[in-house]
């Protein structure tokens, strides 16, 4: 198809302004990428289909010589992701180009009847294929946003605090899958060494099903942290939680448990030999034990 | 002669199993219908948590399948059953499985034991080869 290649590389000008015509037409919400974007983008993709390597066919989309469309359409894919267009007018951007094209092929390309079918047939299929492709590009675009994003949380949810000197304590929030509990032994291992704690509380009022594996990924980690030379406390366990654990068949005979944060952290003040007393006024202050520093 | 009430279903759901975030859509499902029906929270933990262990042993054992949510009536009686069934390789041992501390995937081996005591029926049907269908009911 060099006719319509050619077609294309004289005709550019005029296609990019009718299909930006066309494009300003359709679009719902123009608030989201601007129209300088748009043209540009509208641009590069002209350039880059009117001006292919030698040997290359607009039949074929799947070719080495559209690598280049296809990058940039990949390109374009990742900015309307970052931009909030969905998937159909992403799709629509490109196919707005149709119309422009038909009407072009109608003017210039006084052929016989089957050869123009013959034209406009090849430029559907072909805008079709770089529309299908830019949907899929940008589900894959989003699909890496979803991603990452999914890894930041894990890593926002799981924050040990420093309770006291020698103390820390790790609030659990939300389901304690598998890769989340790996997250979870990381962090509070990180911490014991770093803060040198003897003492780590694992609160788990936030956590809404205590199931089999949820109760081994905590026994796991309090193992570890206790070969780490820490002594764990689990504490936040609410009363529907204790019934369900006991009807499975859980033993958590070694593990020293609390049913509120308050109280693990009292019980890891006394055993590291503080104690909490109650001032003349007020403000009840920790103070250390006498001898103990 | 005593009428025995029949049993009728007020309502069914159909939940896929084959991934892990399956197994939290089932938890949150089998939770949020609990907390429509008025199920206390100690029951509601009790389902839930027979719920996460049953549809994670058919993701793990049986490579997946589904769980038939279907809330009952009998006269005045209200109740919960899940049907999770797999095409997996099936149980060969039945009662073995259900043993405490038993199992094969390096877990606690308290999965099957474990939600049998939390409901109040539990039934498994499995043949090597055949998958597993396990149905559990819980009545208020």
């Amino acid at each position: 198809m060099i006719k319509l290649l050619k077609m294309m590389r004289d005709n550019q000008d005029r296609i990019l302004t009718d299909w930006l015509d066309g494009l300003k037409a359709s679009a719902r919400r123009r608030d989201l990428i601007g129209d300088v974007e748009v043209k540009e983008h509208a641009r590069k993709i002209l350039t880059l289909i009117s001006n292919p390597p030698p040997n290359t066919v607009l039949e074929d989309f799947s070719s080495e010589g559209w690598q280049t469309v296809r990058d940039q359409l990949m390109e374009i894919s990742i900015s309307r992701v970052a931009h909030g267009s969905s998937p159909s007018e992403t799709a629509q951007f490109l196919l707005s180009l149709k119309p422009v094209m038909f009407q072009l092929i109608r003017e210039q390309l006084t052929t016989t009847p089957d050869e123009l079918f013959r034209e406009i047939d090849v430029t559907n299929n072909f805008v079709d294929a770089m529309a299908l492709h830019i949907a899929e590009s940008y589900i894959q675009s989003r699909d890496k946003v979803i991603a990452r994003q999914q890894e930041e949380m894990l890593e926002l949810s799981t924050p040990v605090v420093m309770l006291w000197d020698g103390i820390v304590a790790l609030p659990v929030i939300g389901t304690l899958d598998s890769s989340r509990a790996q997250m979870v032994m990381e962090s509070l291992l990180q911490a014991i060494v770093q803060t040198n704690s003897r003492f780590a509380i694992i609160d788990i009022t936030g956590v809404p099903t205590v199931d089999t594996l949820v109760a081994q990924h905590l026994l796991k980690t309090i193992t570890a942290a206790r070969l780490m030379g820490a002594e764990c406390i689990l504490s936040g366990i609410r009363p529907q939680i204790a019934q369900t654990i006991v009807h499975l068949g859980i033993t958590l005979n070694d593990v020293v448990t609390r049913s509120k944060l308050s109280d693990a952290f009292r019980l890891a003040l006394e055993r590291s030999g503080r104690t909490v007393v109650q001032k003349a006024g007020n403000a009840p202050v920790v103070a250390p034990l006498a001898g103990v520093s | 002669m005593e009428t025995v009430s029949e049993q009728i279903i007020t309502r069914s759901e159909i939940l896929p199993i084959r991934t892990q975030i399956d197994l939290v859509h089932v938890r949150q499902r089998v939770r949020t219908w609990l907390s429509e029906e008025r199920f206390t929270l100690i029951d509601q933990t009790k389902i839930v948590t027979a719920a996460s262990e049953l549809a994670r042993n058919a993701l793990e054992h049986g490579g997946g399948g589904q769980m038939e949510m279907s809330l009952l009536a009998v006269g005045a009686r209200k109740g919960i059953r899940l049907k999770f069934s797999d095409q997996g390789p099936g149980i060969v041992d039945i009662a073995m499985a259900l043993k405490d501390g038993y199992t094969t995937a390096g877990g606690m081996g308290l999965g099957l034991g474990g939600s049998k005591r939390l409901m109040s029926e539990f039934d498994i049907q499995s043949s090597p080869g055949a998958g597993t269908v396990v149905t559990v009911t819980r009545w208020k």
